[in-house]
């Protein structure tokens, strides 16, 4: 097993680097180091010098992939890519292009993030799983057919319509909760019910369907069978039985989302004014602050690869037919 | 498109001026066409398809996305009028565009949507002479819409069913008889019904919409049923022109990686988890910052707004395409190791049937049902995908018309008092249609073509 992790850990290397290399190609192709320093020192009135001297400082100075003024191995290690990667490995993010530090920042945003991400996801979570079971019990009845067809309509409402709607509903008309806005500590709850309510109404639709069918073919197998041959009731062989073997394609599922919840929400975030990293990661977007963008790739390929690892570890701990070997 | 700057001779100088989506719409139209003349020739086919038609919200969603993909098309026809890109659906539009009012107004309404300063609207409503005859006036538009739409359709119903019976021969007295009982193996009673419905809708609006703003104006004075009208072919540019820019990656290299193991299939799985690996709204945003920075920076590419616009949404679609090839592309290569092992490739290769022939004979068309399902699973969700882009500000150009951008700017005039909800309502409802015909259709395509579910 530990063998099995280390190789895994060390399959991920090529890929961030390959994730790396995307990231920096797209940005300092189109948008060469000295337009970047053109944009940070104001479009007008710039000389060379200046623009050479805003390069210096921020390390910017040197050529994107190959260094023709050295030798030996240094052509690669002196360049823009080995060092811009480099820093991204050590998760060294640098300075927005505001000039803020942008691991502190992340460091702050992420709490927030989680506060909101957590609750919908474990609501989401338990409301899905709890009708997925009562319609698998009445599989084939209009109750079921009825459920998906609103599963369905559900699905195809689009998610803004929910976001829209329910501030609407709640925090205009109602004045339930305050519309926008985030505050630390306890006193979040007020501001993050809504979003919660919001986030798992949206996902009820498509969550229904993928829990349900794997219920279904779950109900489908021998054993359900045999379980209802010696006579045990629907809902016992459902909640005993179809559960238990079917949270190993749930919980693997969701095993593989938990580090991305680190990322948070970017609509919800942003809609809600929840000073979380998925509004980091939409200002800095609309403010178009590469260096913030680049570090947040670089973070959700991280959480990506580790939610897969920890997807096999939780696999070999859910069923034991499961082993790591090779 | 040089066209363009040929100009106005006449005052009605026309000549047809197509932009690069326009075209690749109508290229993926022709490959639609081309497949389903294939799989009509193919027995393995016909059969689910029969089984798609039996099913009633299929053909019922199959009707409504015709609607869609129509109009769509007609939008997809641009040509030069004098000095005005137009296309074939603003012409149809006509009576929409009564000229634009100052700003809000409510669905039906005489006035301007202001409470200091309820003037009267400028284009829209000027035959009434007070707001007491507009009940009477709005009951002989609909009435007269309501048959006019009725007979026509009518019309179109029974001629259609006499083309096709007269092709296959049939008596028409028959199958009309047999369609108005609900008698015929298709489920055609219920789409014709739909059919007459939103024909019958369309000509009521039609006829409201010559002297009336149905669904009122925007804030800029523009009238909103047309905007949500002609957002319909952004809407399917990008749920058909990214599959047009992901399909040959994903099946090459899904068919490749599959067939060919070793280095190849490494490869290529490599590149596919280190795409996939990236948060796909991260990539996306990430790409479209970077098209939309050297769309800024060369501003000599694009003579004029209506083409830079169209390539920011071409760029959003390839953009949308190379990100998500990589879901398909793992299905295809997990289906094409199945198939590799199976007795006919076995027998094809032992009989010397190059690689070549083997992948393109053999093996495409036995996974293109796989192919199917994934575009029409997708189309919704890139509609979808549309209007959450435009809202983080990486969606279509700002003076595109797309449902997104409708939300998007109707989303803070609910904060407004009164408030002013029709352009938020309107881009929904017709996103909505879209997208709940196209997952109906989705669903029963994959109840249709999975053979797990064949009993």
């Amino acid at each position: 097993m530990f063998a099995y992790l280390l190789r895994r850990l060390i399959y991920a290397i090529p890929i961030l680097i390959g994730v790396n290399f995307i990231t920096f190609a797209l940005f300092f192709m189109v948008n060469s180091p000295d337009n970047i320093a053109r944009a940070q020192l104001g479009s007008r009135h710039v000389t060379t010098e200046q623009i050479q001297l805003w390069k210096k400082q921020h390390g910017y100075d040197q050529p994107l992939f190959k260094n023709n003024e050295v030798t030996g191995f240094q052509k690669y290690t002196q360049t823009l890519f080995f060092e811009k990667s480099v820093d991204l490995f050590s998760f060294n993010f640098g300075k927005s292009d505001q000039g803020r530090d942008i691991s502190r920042d992340i460091g702050e945003r992420m709490w927030p993030s989680l506060a909101l991400a957590i609750p919908t996801l474990i609501v989401g979570l338990l409301l899905n799983i709890t009708i997925a079971l009562f319609v698998s019990l009445f599989r084939g009845t209009f109750f079921d057919h009825s459920t998906m067809i609103l599963c369905v309509v559900m699905m195809s409402i689009s998610g803004l319509f929910y976001v829209i709607i329910g501030q609407f509903l709640f925090a205009k008309m109602l004045q339930w909760v305050p519309i926008s806005g985030y505050q630390n500590g306890w006193q979040a709850w007020r501001f993050l019910i809504l979003p919660v309510l919001i986030g798992v109404i949206s996902g009820v639709g498509a969550g229904v369907r993928w829990y349900r069918a794997i219920f279904l073919e779950e109900m489908n197998k021998e054993y359900v069978r045999t379980a209802r041959a010696k006579g045990l009731s629907p809902w016992v062989v459902l909640s005993k039985h179809v559960l238990k073997n079917g949270m190993i394609p749930i919980l693997t599922g969701i095993v593989v989302v938990i580090p991305m919840l680190f990322l948070g929400s970017l609509i919800m975030e942003s809609f809600f004014g929840v000073p979380g990293l998925g509004s980091y990661t939409i200002d800095a977007i609309q403010a178009q602050d590469f260096e913030i963008v680049r570090a947040m790739v670089f973070l959700g390929t991280v959480l990506y690869i580790i939610g897969l690892i920890l997807t096999d570890i939780s696999y070999v701990l859910v069923d034991p037919r499961v082993k790591l070997n090779n | 498109m040089s066209a363009a700057n040929r100009g106005d001779f006449g005052r009605e100088f026309v000549h047809l001026n197509m932009l690069i989506t326009d075209w690749l719409v109508w290229f993926f139209l022709a490959i639609a066409i081309a497949f389903f003349i294939y799989a009509a020739t193919q027995p393995h086919w016909r059969e689910p398809w029969q089984r798609l038609l039996k099913n009633r919200i299929a053909t019922i969603s199959i009707v409504i996305l015709g609607f869609y993909f129509v109009l769509g098309l007609l939008d997809c026809v641009h040509f030069m009028q004098g000095s005005q890109l137009v296309s074939l659906l603003d012409l149809i539009l006509k009576p929409l565009q009564h000229g634009d009012e100052k700003t809000y107004s409510a669905p039906f309404s005489l006035n301007l949507y202001s409470i200091n300063d309820p003037q009267r609207l400028k284009y829209a409503t000027s035959h009434l002479i007070d707001i007491s005859q507009r009940p009477a006036d709005i009951f002989k538009h609909v009435v007269i819409g309501f048959f006019e739409g009725l007979i026509s359709g009518l019309f179109i119903i029974v001629l259609l069913t006499a083309l096709l019976s007269f092709i296959k021969k049939y008596s028409a007295k028959h199958s009309l008889s047999k369609l108005i009982r609900g008698k015929t193996i298709n489920a055609w009673r219920p789409a014709v019904l739909v059919f007459l419905f939103i024909w019958v809708i369309i000509f009521i609006c039609g006829n409201l919409a010559a002297y009336y703003h149905v669904l009122g104006t925007d804030k800029v004075g523009y009238d909103v049923l047309y905007q949500a009208v002609k957002s319909i072919r952004t809407g399917l540019l990008i749920g058909t022109l990214t599959t047009i820019f992901m399909l040959p990656l994903a099946i090459i290299l899904g068919l490749a990686a599959g067939y060919f193991s070793g280095w190849p299939d490494d490869v290529i799985q490599y590149l596919y988890t280190t795409l996939s690996s990236i948060p796909g709204v991260l990539l996306i945003s990430a790409s479209v910052l970077v098209m939309q920075i050297y769309i800024a920076g060369h501003p000599e590419l694009f003579p004029s707004i209506a083409e830079r616009a169209d390539a920011r949404l071409l760029a959003l679609c390839f953009i949308l395409g190379i990100t998500s090839w990589a879901s398909l592309c793992r299905l295809l290569r997990a289906e094409t190791l199945k198939l590799r092992e199976l007795e006919y490739i076995q027998a094809a290769q032992v009989l010397g049937v190059s690689r070549f022939a083997i992948l393109w004979r053999h093996l495409l068309p036995n996974v293109l049902h796989i192919i199917l399902i994934t575009i029409v699973l997708d189309f919704s969700g890139l509609v979808l995908a549309e209007a959450v882009l435009s809202y983080v500000g990486v969606g279509v150009d700002p003076t595109t018309l797309s449902w997104g951008n409708m939300i998007n700017s109707s989303r803070l005039e609910l904060a407004r008092e009164p408030i002013v909800w029709w352009p938020l309502c309107a881009a929904l409802v017709f996103m909505f249609g879209l997208v709940l015909s196209a997952n109906l259709l989705s669903d029963a395509l994959r109840d249709a073509l999975d053979p797990r579910l064949k009993d």
